[in-house]
């Protein structure tokens, strides 16, 4: 049992902290917003120059076979410093179903573009009525021929106005909550049949909303088994979960740090009001729950390697429930404390808080995981 | 990073495990599970079988009786003994007193009490708190004179648990009144034995009676009692405080009750059908045992930092320990309430001695729920490790 960093993983931390400590002030921040999609292309290729995208694939693939410790690591950096760049949707989560399902084939035509950040990924999944459950699918994949015809609509596709491939789930077979028939498919952006409506999220993010009309893809576009890809998809979206509670993590570190500074220097009644014993009590209250989260990071990363599927998501679920309780406690007492100041779009602990706030409804929410622990027997 | 123990570690477990299985009394252990209260014999009964194991006083230096286990086996051992149950060591003598003789006290003394704490021949009690010095401790009151080769101790201590069994304490006095308040404190350990000593139980909110009021008056005390120097008495007492860190938490207590309360669960009805069915009854469970799990987790962390790092400076992450885990023992226990609940009214007069089991196990489920009330209250309040937390970790 150990919790410590090993050497290599150590370097790796400075490298991605110093970097972002170099290029990603707040003010930087804003003007990558600006840019096309609601990121910047040269801190993306800095992180590809880095290493940092081929960070989780196989030397074989190119990478440098980093596991989860590796991803959340990074992820942790890029919460802390609340960076905008696509990380999740390409590395984490379009990397993930390349890792995990890729042929050679469609490794070869993918992986070397991201590695390098010449292209990036998003992950087509959300559907109008199917809210967090991922076999709730009625995007259709009929097959034609060789091909596949895609029909349906994708919503709040993070990263979709600048990915270059989408992947996409969409069924083969069955109705609209069946576990079986769904499959995965990369499609290209710029397919005919796709039109794309784009939008900054809440947290300052992009995303769009897709839909596809008759979108026809080869064969070779599915990703894994194109009837029964449900365990894939559920693989990948746990270490999708996995990455956004090491976020977090680095959100919370983040808000809590800025907070303690704010209230050792701001003064009322002649004194800090971080004097105050009321003040004082919250601080330690959100640094528990900073710490509690820290602690289920750490367990989902290392449940991310667990064998058995059922304890592997179970634990995921455990994690994402924390991490929703704490970030909500840590989010909402940051802007309490910051008081009017923290309800400012200048100051930065409310983008912070609002990025937090996404976390928790992406890919399931606290509500939603704890019902999946209490219906899987629980964790004792 | 790793979760896994290592294949040494586990077959430490099931050592462990296998001694409870093979030794705990089950009478004992029955107890325990229904949340009753031990006689004094049973108690010790279990103490002296472990010590007889070597375990008694596992986390002291070997010299003077303890293993030599790393931090992990300590961890391995603590969550054994909690969630099986067995009585854990008593903390007084084993946790407490223990590490300040052998860490301040002389040759003497360390010859004269270690022994004995370690087999249980002396009963150890805690004369800190007083009336009026509860969360602010320094503004202790009672004092000690200094008369030829004896204290002369003149005062009132409260809540001192299981008193009534004890034949020693280890006391704070003012032996200089005249310096400031925390200077002019003393650690002098007497018998209970000793004239001018009474003990008066306090009956708490359960029912029972584990704490009580001790007062002194004029008790002669002889002079090498005193633990290491004069007046230094509160560098001892925080170092007492500091010194069970990981302990605190009760993982496997909490653990030990969550499967208890799950079992209930699917043999208590509620409208028709056991409660483990209803979902809102579920989801609560589940909530408490992701708590129990982050804090598991919490714990680890500090104790592979422990064996990493060693003792020296404390993990910022031990703070969270004694909140979080007083705090999800007492959600148990309120889960047992829920399970139980019209059935947590009836009150059994006899109270919980020990003598008296014809009441229903249920009776003990209310005094379990009010009793816990105290775990985040002792120990230095939950408040009070707010504070702790706020000027040693943020700062503040």
């Amino acid at each position: 049992m150990d919790f410590d960093l090993n050497e290599e993983q150590r370097l790796l931390k400075d490298s991605i902290d110093g970097l972002l400590t170099d290029s990603y002030d707040f003010e930087s921040r804003k003007k990558y917003m600006k840019e096309k999609g609601g990121w910047s292309k040269t801190v993306w290729l800095n992180l590809a120059e880095q290493g940092l995208l081929g960070l989780p694939f196989s030397e074989a693939d190119g990478g440098f076979g980093g596991g989860g410790v590796e991803t959340m690591i990074v992820m942790e950096a890029l919460g802390k410093a609340l960076v905008l760049e696509p990380y999740l949707a390409t590395v984490v989560i379009g990397g993930g179903f390349l890792r995990h399902a890729g042929t050679d084939a469609q490794k070869a035509a993918h992986l070397p573009a991201v590695i390098d950040g010449s292209k990036t990924l998003a992950f087509a999944q959300l559907e109008k009525n199917s809210r967090y459950d991922l076999f709730d699918v009625t995007t259709t994949a009929k097959k034609k021929g060789d091909a596949y015809v895609i029909d349906g609509e994708k919503f709040v596709v993070l990263n979709g106005e600048n990915a270059d491939t989408l992947i996409v789930t969409a069924r083969s077979k069955g109705d609209r909550r069946d576990k079986a028939g769904i499959g995965v498919f990369l499609v290209p952006a710029s397919a005919k049949g796709i039109t794309k409506k784009s939008y900054p999220t809440q947290d300052g993010l992009h995303a769009a909303d897709i839909t596809f009309t008759g979108v026809e893809v080869g064969a070779d576009a599915a990703l894994g088994n194109p009837d029964d890809s449900l365990a894939l998809i559920e693989r990948v979206v746990d270490e999708a979960r996995i990455a956004l509670c090491a976020e977090a993590v680095g959100l919370m570190d983040e808000s809590l740090k800025t907070t303690i500074e704010y209230i050792k220097t701001r003064k009322q009644f002649g004194v800090a009001i971080g004097s105050f014993q009321s003040l004082q009590h919250r601080a330690s209250d959100m640094f528990v729950a900073a710490e509690q989260a820290r602690s289920m990071s750490m367990f989902a990363t290392m449940a991310g390697d667990f064998e058995d599927a059922k304890e592997r998501a179970n634990a995921i679920a455990a994690a994402k429930v924390q991490i929703g309780k704490s970030l909500k406690f840590v989010g909402q007492q940051a802007i309490q404390l910051h008081g009017g100041i923290g309800m400012t779009m200048e100051a930065k602990i409310g983008h912070y808080f609002k990025r937090l706030t996404m976390i928790e409804n992406s890919f399931g929410d606290t509500d939603y995981h704890q019902r999946r622990v209490a219906d899987g027997g629980g964790l004792i | 990073m790793d979760l896994a123990f290592t294949k040494e570690e586990q077959a430490f477990r099931e050592e462990v495990r296998s001694f409870f299985r093979d030794n705990v009394p089950p009478d004992t252990r029955r107890k325990l599970v229904e949340g009753r209260h031990l006689s004094k014999d049973e108690m010790v009964t279990w103490w002296r079988i472990l010590n007889k194991k070597g375990w008694g006083v596992s986390h002291w230096p070997k010299q003077y009786g303890g293993t030599g286990w790393t931090s992990v086996q300590h961890y391995i051992f603590n969550e054994e003994l909690q969630s099986y149950p067995a009585p854990q060591p008593l903390a007084f003598g084993v946790s407490m007193v223990g590490p300040v003789i052998y860490t301040f006290g002389n040759e003497e003394q360390k010859k004269k009490y270690l022994p004995r704490i370690a087999s249980v021949e002396d009963w150890w009690c805690q004369g800190f708190s007083e009336p009026g010095s509860g969360s602010d401790l320094a503004s202790l009151k009672t004092k000690a004179e200094r008369k030829g080769d004896k204290w002369i101790i003149n005062g009132q201590k409260t809540w001192t648990t299981l008193a009534q069994h004890a034949d020693m304490i280890f006391c704070l006095c003012r032996t200089d009144p005249s310096a400031k308040k925390q200077m002019g404190i003393s650690f002098i350990v007497f018998s209970m034995k000793s004239k001018g000593v009474t003990v008066r139980p306090i009956q708490t909110i359960d029912g029972g009676a584990e704490v009580n009021e001790v007062f002194f008056d004029d008790v002669e005390v002889p002079i090498e009692n005193l633990i290491g120097e004069e007046n230094k008495g509160w560098d001892y007492a925080k170092f007492l405080l500091g010194n069970e860190r990981t302990g605190i938490a009760r993982v496997g207590v909490s653990k030990e009750r969550l499967r208890r309360i799950r079992d209930l669960a699917g043999k208590v009805e509620s409208g028709g059908k056991p409660i483990i069915q209803d979902a809102a009854f579920r989801e609560k469970l589940a909530a408490c045992e992701i708590e129990l799990k982050a804090l598991e987790l919490t714990q680890l962390r500090v104790v592979a930092d422990e064996g990493k790092h060693g003792k020296g400076k404390p993990n910022p992450a031990s703070s969270v320990l004694k909140i979080k885990g007083s705090e999800i023992q007492q959600t148990t226990t309120e889960l047992l309430m829920e399970v139980i609940g019209p059935f947590a009214a009836p009150y059994d007069v006899h109270g919980d001695d020990g003598s008296n089991e014809a009441m229903d196990w249920t009776a003990q489920i209310a005094p379990s729920y009010f009793n816990n009330r105290k775990v985040s209250i002792y120990g230095g309040s939950n408040e009070i490790q707010r504070n702790i937390i706020a000027k040693a970790v943020l700062g503040l």
